[in-house]
């Protein structure tokens, strides 16, 4: 046991007596083995056996699937087919994340109580705090529906490709980055905004004067994370039929090329690389 | 400083009429920050108020401004009364007052040009206020509303590259801007040195007398505001313990706004000076 051996060192480092110890301990000590009590039964129920990945028919299994991904498939035209599965998946990501942002803007302005004008007197006024409780409402609907499931449904309804994976992205990110924004317009230093309303700006001043300058890096990088994120959805939403890598990668999986999931996956990786790249730069950028 | 004021039609009337305002959450048994406060101040005028810290100068500027809903008494703006309006009345006189917060509420990463014609919001459309801030709509009117307060010099830095002194100016070159009626001044002179918070001071008085506009200003030096103001009121414990011009003033009032933790002690000979000591009658 280890625990008992670092307490006893921390009493011996804290000099005499019970008197220097930290009275927070006990309780940090109680909440950490409260946490592992609750670990244990999901655990349990998750059939989590991480052991039998290292038995040795499962070594055999995934070293002789992994062998074959060496060399990656690198011949001219399945390039340009991954060239083009690429293009339409980031194109998915990116129309995806345009119209969810369409939905998500205002409803994180109606959501966000800092640009509230009736706020300024004391308590929100009813009809305004009842809007924006509806606002929040609808972007929890957005957003719990998962988007494979709009997916599922779309595809039902437009058929297969690209557009039930683009309409299935904007409605979920949409709720996502509505609830987001809301939060970090509201967690920004709200009170050039506040000063602003009560010399008699409007809403859109406020936020435009106020709050964006306070919050736009982290509105900007939340946003391109959130693409970098629409982009591996987009990959998901391929295995259902919604085109692009993901589709190719369903292929290749189905055709044990490992070769070409190499390829893909390298792919895959620069994306998610350059996106986090972008967003570096922008929180350092922005003015 | 502290001569007549030029009988200007522009400024705004501002009455407060027995304002009390507790602070939030806050139990009925807690003194309130205000309690039952009158002041009235005509169109034009110039006011200072004095009092000790946490002697409700920012609450009274912020119930003035339409910030803090009075829990009982009303505030009047040019006659009407503010919070019995609609919503969209109420906004419009805000349009034309400014309220200038002891902290200069500006985001740091603002550019000064930007922060200051913040100020004109109340008189652009959106799309002027949009594209304002791609090309600054009026950089000649802020570059002369900061020279007002010796920073035309910085029309381009960014607000986190000010001083907290510099800052402060640029939140009072703000008002120059403005198309407010009443200026709410809450502690110009809090990051200034001595003697350039003489020289902001006269700027801000001379401006507001120029245009009509009505001026209150909260203020922690009282030598200050005796020499450039007409009329000082004291506030002590949320109450107002004497409005009057600087000349009927005498020491003991002086002493007893800034006396110590015990509670105001009201001078047993009522002095005849104008007004009575308790000025809610006024």
């Amino acid at each position: 046991m280890t625990l008992p051996r670092a307490v006893a060192g921390v009493r011996a480092a804290g000099g005499v007596g019970a008197a220097r110890r930290d009275p927070a301990w006990r309780g940090r000590l109680l909440w950490l083995a409260l946490a592992a009590l609750l670990l244990w039964p999901a655990l349990r129920a998750a059939e989590f056996t991480p052991w039998t990945l290292l038995d040795a028919r499962s070594l055999r299994v995934s070293a002789g699937y992994l062998a074959s991904f060496v060399p990656p498939d690198l011949r001219a035209p399945f390039l340009a087919e991954v060239a083009q599965a690429t293009w339409r998946t980031v194109a998915i990501a990116t129309s995806g994340i345009s119209l969810a942002l369409l939905l998500a803007v205002p409803l994180a302005l109606l959501a966000c109580a800092s640009l509230s004008i009736s706020r300024l007197g004391g308590r929100m006024a009813p009809l305004p705090f009842v809007l924006r409780q509806a606002a929040r409402g609808t972007m929890a609907l957005l957003r719990t529906v998962p988007e494979l499931v709009w997916a599922l449904l779309f595809v039902r309804v437009v058929g297969l490709g690209p557009t039930a994976g683009v309409l299935a992205i904007a409605l979920t990110y949409g709720g996502m980055l509505g609830k987001v924004y809301a939060e970090i317009l509201e967690s920004a230093d709200g009170q050039a905004a506040r000063v602003l309303l009560i010399n008699g700006a409007t809403r859109l001043q406020a936020l435009a004067y106020g709050l964006l300058p306070a919050a736009r890096a982290e509105l900007g990088s939340y946003t391109v994370y959130r693409w970098e994120c629409a982009i591996r959805s987009s990959v998901v939403l391929g295995f259902v039929g919604a085109g692009g890598l993901g589709q190719r990668m369903d292929e290749s999986i189905k055709a044990l090329a490992g070769g070409e999931m190499a390829t893909m996956l390298m792919v895959f990786v620069a994306l998610v690389a350059a996106a986090d790249r972008l967003s570096a730069w922008l929180r350092r950028e922005l003015p | 400083m502290a001569g007549p004021v030029a009988p200007l039609a522009a400024g705004m009337r501002l009455d407060l009429e027995a304002v009390t305002l507790r602070r939030p959450g806050a139990s009925g048994g807690r003194r309130p920050i205000l309690d039952g406060v009158t002041l009235r101040v005509a169109p034009g005028e110039q006011l200072a108020i004095v009092g000790p810290s946490g002697c409700g100068k920012s609450s009274l500027l912020l119930a003035a401004a339409l910030a803090q809903r009075p829990d009982a008494g009303s505030v009047r703006l040019d006659g009407s009364e503010a919070w019995a309006a609609a919503p969209r009345r109420r906004q419009q006189l805000r349009r034309a007052l400014f309220l200038a917060p002891q902290a200069p509420p500006l985001p740091p990463r603002q550019r000064v040009v930007t922060a200051v014609l913040a100020g004109r919001l109340p008189m652009l459309g959106l799309w002027r206020s949009l594209s304002s801030l791609i090309y600054p709509d009026d950089i000649a009117g802020a570059q002369q509303a900061l020279a007002a307060f010796g920073l035309g010099e910085r029309l381009f830095d960014r607000v986190d590259r000010l001083s907290g002194g510099e800052r402060q100016r640029v939140g009072l070159a703000r008002a120059l801007v403005a198309p407010a009626r009443l200026w709410l001044i809450d502690e110009p002179l809090a990051a200034l040195d001595p003697v350039r918070a003489v020289a902001v001071l006269d700027e801000l008085c001379a401006q507001a007398r120029q245009r009509g506009i009505t001026l209150v200003v909260s203020l922690h030096q009282a030598e200050l505001a005796q020499a450039r103001f007409g009329r000082i009121v004291g506030l002590r414990d949320g109450a107002i313990a004497f409005d009057a011009a600087p000349a009927a003033l005498h020491e003991g009032q002086w002493r007893d706004l800034y006396a110590g933790d015990e509670p105001p002690a009201m001078p047993a000979p009522a002095p005849a000076l104008p007004p009575p000591i308790p000025a809610m009658c006024r």
